[in-house]
């Protein structure tokens, strides 16, 4: 394999990483400082590809249905949050998983009615739209370097405001122990709430700004929502920073994986053959990897520690 | 399901079900996702017909069923079942060679006639031809011929493969291998409706080929074309394809596919008369440019048309209905139109050029005649 | 409570009602070949044995949600290795259901015996992800057969034959086959529930550490009843690859087994015949719904919902509080 093809694969590793980041930070949160698995997270993601697709239409800007779309993400999160969600938060595990199933299949569907079943998208922004040099004669798109640098700012930008700010100790102190928080004085509901509103505009941004590179159509938060309960419990449900490495590793494990495995397998057998069955394996390496870090440490890389 | 309700009410209301000479045609074709522009042109094209036929297929009444199999194997089988429970007259399916394979067995057997607009799979034009199944398009090897036989000719020693891992995607490659005598510098295979073209691209980029032979059809082409473009190695790679750079994905790509040579049996610019007044009444009616699977559609309802003529409307002598199917006794939109022994056809095959038309948009246009009347290469082994 | 007593005691006598409505229930399903002469035909009684195989799946879930307390997430996974073994071994010439039979089982019992052995070292919600990343790796793996057809399916040409006769292949045999399975199915569940077996399985449910200070291997308890399950699922999915004669990897994907969940709560976890009741009516809401509209999850999706939030105890627990308390 050439270095070209690694340095792109890594390339596309991290750009993978970082959304699935965008999507496991707000769903880390909200598992690890309300206990509350919210398998429909993922349709918030969806939902912020759609209004990407929907506010391009109306303003003909990249730029202007990004910055629209962030609060328009926030709002249905919120009013997601107010109809089902927030009744859910004393009940059980089964009721929750029951529950976000429902929400899943209603707003798939519904995007299905709205936007039609056919994948739509987004062209990106055009200060954007060139590509650069990689290698001779090699072109690598500068939206994607953006999107990795959008990204990791958000990251940092989040890492500072989980351990400078005093809502930022008031998550921490919520993932590791709620009832003492609410003992302390500190409204519970209203901090569960702006977790919960950041966490699902978060996945909203990184809907945005997935529309231009991957096919917007119902149904596409599903599969990644998967991967990122992966990275959750690899991180360690609860710490921002085992949201981050888990995502860039299993970015990285499952892009990079991929080629080299097909590569291998292609080496003793047809190539046909060869990409059939080295995608599936490789799908598995990162369920694998989950497997493990449940065995040897199974609170997570980096979890918090829980003092429930 | 509806018939079992219209059935259920007139038994209840004591009228009996009269065997009405109506003609029930199910259609399955794709109508989610990326590859939904292919259902959608099959669907107008079907519909065209029908109202160019006031609304009869010989003579008789006719009625359209449309059934989206949203590229997956277990819904399209659902809906064939559906249709075979309903007793459709024909079946008219699919788009994708997966979504055949599918429905192939519950359609055939119970004995209704299945005629494919487009899917055109090796698996079923030599041993396992079928007397109950046709294809009006091709076979799926076919157009990769044309294009490997051009390619030959035009000189490019070095080609890159590329295709989506399933039976067409497979048929085309070892289609474009036949007549082609180069050096294949790679074979790619990557899933069906793939669309981070990243690490193919750069895999061709830094092997030596002076020219890449994709089948990427649907969104799969759009997307490959464009990521192809931005790479910057249109201007040292020729671009060779089949149903990549077409109508269903022209409007899409536009200059991106500046450029760039297929291969089929069909352009819209075709210069027969029935074609001409197709795509006139098409553009009219639809307000897009048909492409292949338009026409072929098209030309599967004029089809059917001929064979319930022939037979004056009664399908219950289901040899009678095989014999005027095999006679294809209507005008094609292609000139002439002809089946082979295994039911796939033999016609012409073309190069074809992506150009852009005088009114601003892009389509395909007629290039060298590369075989005339060609035949695919399985029927020796059908046995029908 | 769960007392030392309470797990050595014998049951009490077994309440009548989920009995009649369990007789209720089998009588009707075994007249629907009847009714289905006057009016539905091949229709009805392919949705019947669609919705007595999911059934199945459903009660040998309900073994593992309601008795065990253990939400897996992957248990449609077990239901493709039994379709797929049977589909494998039809597209290779072996026909004999007395031989496919038992390699599904054994397929079954050493995939559960391996992944429960991981997946029951955790509990809570890291049991619920890891069941369904072990449900998505055999997807993924079905996925990946070449020569079976990978993503696209497999078509069983053929349908398997039953000691050397064709009673499988005709719809009548199916019929009679599949009902016969879950007659058995739904009787052995209860046997289990009754015995020894079933009240360890629901003390440890509620108090896993008092369980095992009375000297059961709570562990050794639960992975029994994963084979169980996982084995009865398998044996679901033989009946379900010979009678749709077309299996695909997608039988074993995470939304399947959020169906099966879906189920096994929306008739009543831990009921006699919850799961039946779920399976049943799952299929009739879907049928009924998709015939109205395509758009049918815009219904079922708030459906849902509604049912976690006020009903956990499914349609049995509505039935019950309808007949007000004892």
């Amino acid at each position: 394999m050439s270095t070209t093809l690694l340095l792109i694969q890594l390339l596309n590793g991290l750009q993978l990483g970082v959304i699935l980041f965008l999507i496991a930070a707000g769903l880390t949160l909200v598992f690890g400082v309300m206990g509350f698995i919210n398998l429909a997270h993922g349709v918030q993601y969806m939902l912020g590809a759609y209004l990407a697709v929907y506010l391009y239409g109306l303003t003909g800007s990249f730029l202007a249905a990004l910055v629209l779309a962030l609060p328009l993400a926030l709002l249905l999160g919120l009013v997601l949050e107010f109809l089902v969600f927030r009744h859910l938060y004393d009940r059980d595990h089964l009721s929750q998983v029951l529950a976000t199933f429902g929400v899943i299949l209603f707003l798939n569907q519904l995007m299905k009615v709205l936007f039609g079943p056919a994948s739509l998208s987004v062209p990106p922004p055009a200060f954007l739209d060139f590509s650069f040099v990689l290698v001779d004669g090699l072109l690598y798109p500068a939206y994607r370097v953006a999107l990795i640098a959008a990204g990791l700012l958000v990251a940092l930008g989040l890492w500072l405001v989980i351990t400078r700010t005093r809502v930022g100790m008031l998550i921490r102190a919520g993932a590791t122990n709620p009832d003492m928080v609410s003992a302390l004085g500190v409204n519970v509901r209203r901090l569960f709430l702006i977790v919960f509103g950041f966490g699902a505009m978060l996945a909203g941004f990184a809907g945005v700004m997935a529309a231009p590179l991957y096919s917007v159509e119902p149904g596409m938060g599903d599969n990644l929502l998967i991967v990122a309960f992966v990275v959750i419990i690899i991180g360690g449900a609860g710490s921002i920073r085992g949201a981050f490495v888990a995502a860039l590793l299993v970015g990285l494990v499952d892009t990079l994986g991929r080629t080299l495995v097909t590569d291998g397998l292609r080496l003793i057998m047809d190539p046909s053959s060869a990409n059939q069955i080295g995608p599936a394996i490789a799908s598995m390496l990162i369920y694998v990897l989950m497997a493990l870090v449940l065995f040897w440490r199974p609170e997570g890389l980096f979890a918090p520690k829980v003092a429930r | 399901m509806k018939k079992l309700g219209t059935t259920l009410a007139a038994g209840l209301l004591g009228l009996g079900t009269a065997a009405s000479a109506e003609i029930e045609v199910g259609m399955i074709v794709t109508l989610s996702g990326p590859p939904a522009a292919l259902g959608q042109q099959a669907v107008d094209g079907f519909q065209l017909a029908l109202d160019d036929l006031d609304g009869k297929l010989g003579g008789e009444e006719a009625t359209l069923i449309v059934e989206d199999d949203e590229l997956k194997p277990e819904v399209a089988l659902s809906k064939a079942n559906g249709m075979v429970q309903e007793e459709v007259d024909f079946v008219v399916g699919t788009i994708f060679s997966n979504m055949l394979q599918a429905i192939f067995k519950p359609v055939i057997e119970s004995e209704t006639f299945l005629i494919s607009p487009n899917a055109g799979p090796s698996t079923f034009a030599g041993r396992n031809c079928n007397p109950h199944f046709f294809v009006t398009s091709y076979q799926n090897n076919q157009n990769a011929e044309v294009m490997g036989a051009h390619a030959q000719e035009a000189g490019y020693g070095k080609v890159f493969l590329i295709a989506p891992n399933y039976q067409a995607g497979r048929d085309n490659l070892e289609g474009f291998r036949m007549h082609y005598e180069g050096e294949i510098v790679d074979e790619v295979y990557v899933p069906l409706g793939h669309q981070d073209y990243s690490a193919e691209i750069a895999r061709i980029a830094t092997s030596e080929a002076d020219a890449v032979f994709a089948f990427t059809p649907g969104g799969m082409g759009v997307r490959f074309v464009r990521q192809f473009r931005d790479a910057g190695l249109a201007d040292r790679v020729q671009f060779m394809s089949v149903f990549t750079t077409d109508e269903t994905t022209l409007p899409a790509q536009k200059e991106a596919a500046e450029g760039f040579i297929a291969a089929g049996n069909w352009a819209p610019d075709a210069e027969n008369e029935a074609s001409q007044s197709f795509v006139a009444a098409f553009e009219e009616k639809y307000g897009y440019v048909p492409g292949g699977y338009a026409m072929q559609a098209y030309d599967a309802a004029m089809l059917i048309d001929s064979a319930v003529a022939a037979v004056e409307g009664d399908l219950s002598d289901k040899d009678a209905v095989r014999a005027a199917l095999e006679a294809a006794d209507f005008t094609s939109l292609r000139g002439d139109f002809a089946f082979n022994t295994n039911h796939y056809p033999t016609q012409n095959f073309y190069q074809l050029d992506v150009e852009q038309r005088e009114d601003g948009q892009w389509a395909t246009a007629m290039g060298d005649l590369v075989f005339e009347n060609y035949g695919d290469s399985f029927a020796e082994e059908c046995s029908m | 409570m769960t007392d030392q007593t309470d797990i050595q005691a014998p049951v009490a006598a077994t309440p009548r009602a989920p009995l009649i409505v369990a007789g209720v229930l089998f009588a009707a399903l075994a007249l629907i070949p009847l009714l289905a002469e006057i009016w539905g035909g091949a229709w009805l009684t392919s949705l019947a044995v669609r919705a007595m195989i999911l059934a199945i799946v459903a009660i040998s879930l309900d073994l593992l949600m309601g008795q065990g307390g253990m939400v897996s997430f992957g248990h449609s996974a077990f239901v493709a290795i039994g379709a797929y073994a049977c589909g494998i071994m039809v597209t290779e010439g072996v026909y004999e259901m007395a031989l496919i039979l038992p390699v599904a089982i054994a397929a079954a019992a050493l995939f559960a015996l391996i992944s429960g052995a991981i997946c029951l070292r955790t509990s809570g919600v890291s049991f619920i992800m890891i069941t369904l990343a072990f449900g998505q790796m055999i997807y993924f793996a079905l996925g990946s057969l070449a020569q079976y057809g990978a993503d696209d399916g497999l078509t069983l040409w053929s349908g398997p034959d039953f000691l050397g006769t064709r009673w499988l292949s005709s719809d009548m045999g199916v019929y009679v086959t599949v009902f016969a399975v879950l007659l058995g199915t739904w009787a052995l569940v209860h046997r289990i529930t009754g015995a020894r077996f079933g009240r360890v399985l629901r003390a440890a449910r509620q108090n896993p550490t008092r369980v095992a200070s009375m000297g059961y291997s709570v562990f050794r308890y639960r992975l029994t009843a994963y084979v169980i399950a996982g084995v009865i699922a398998a044996v679901a999915g033989v009946l379900w690859a010979t009678h749709a004669a077309f299996i695909s990897p997608s039988l074993g994907a995470w939304q399947r087994s959020g169906d099966l969940i879906v189920m096994v709560v929306l008739g009543g976890m831990a009921t006699r015949n919850g799961a039946l009741i779920g399976a049943l009516f799952f299929i009739l809401i879907e049928e009924t719904l998709s015939s109205i509209t395509h758009d049918w999850r815009l219904i079922f999706g708030p459906l849902l919902v509604l049912i976690a939030l006020f009903a956990r105890g499914g349609l049995v627990g509505l039935l019950d509080r309808v007949r007000g308390p004892k």
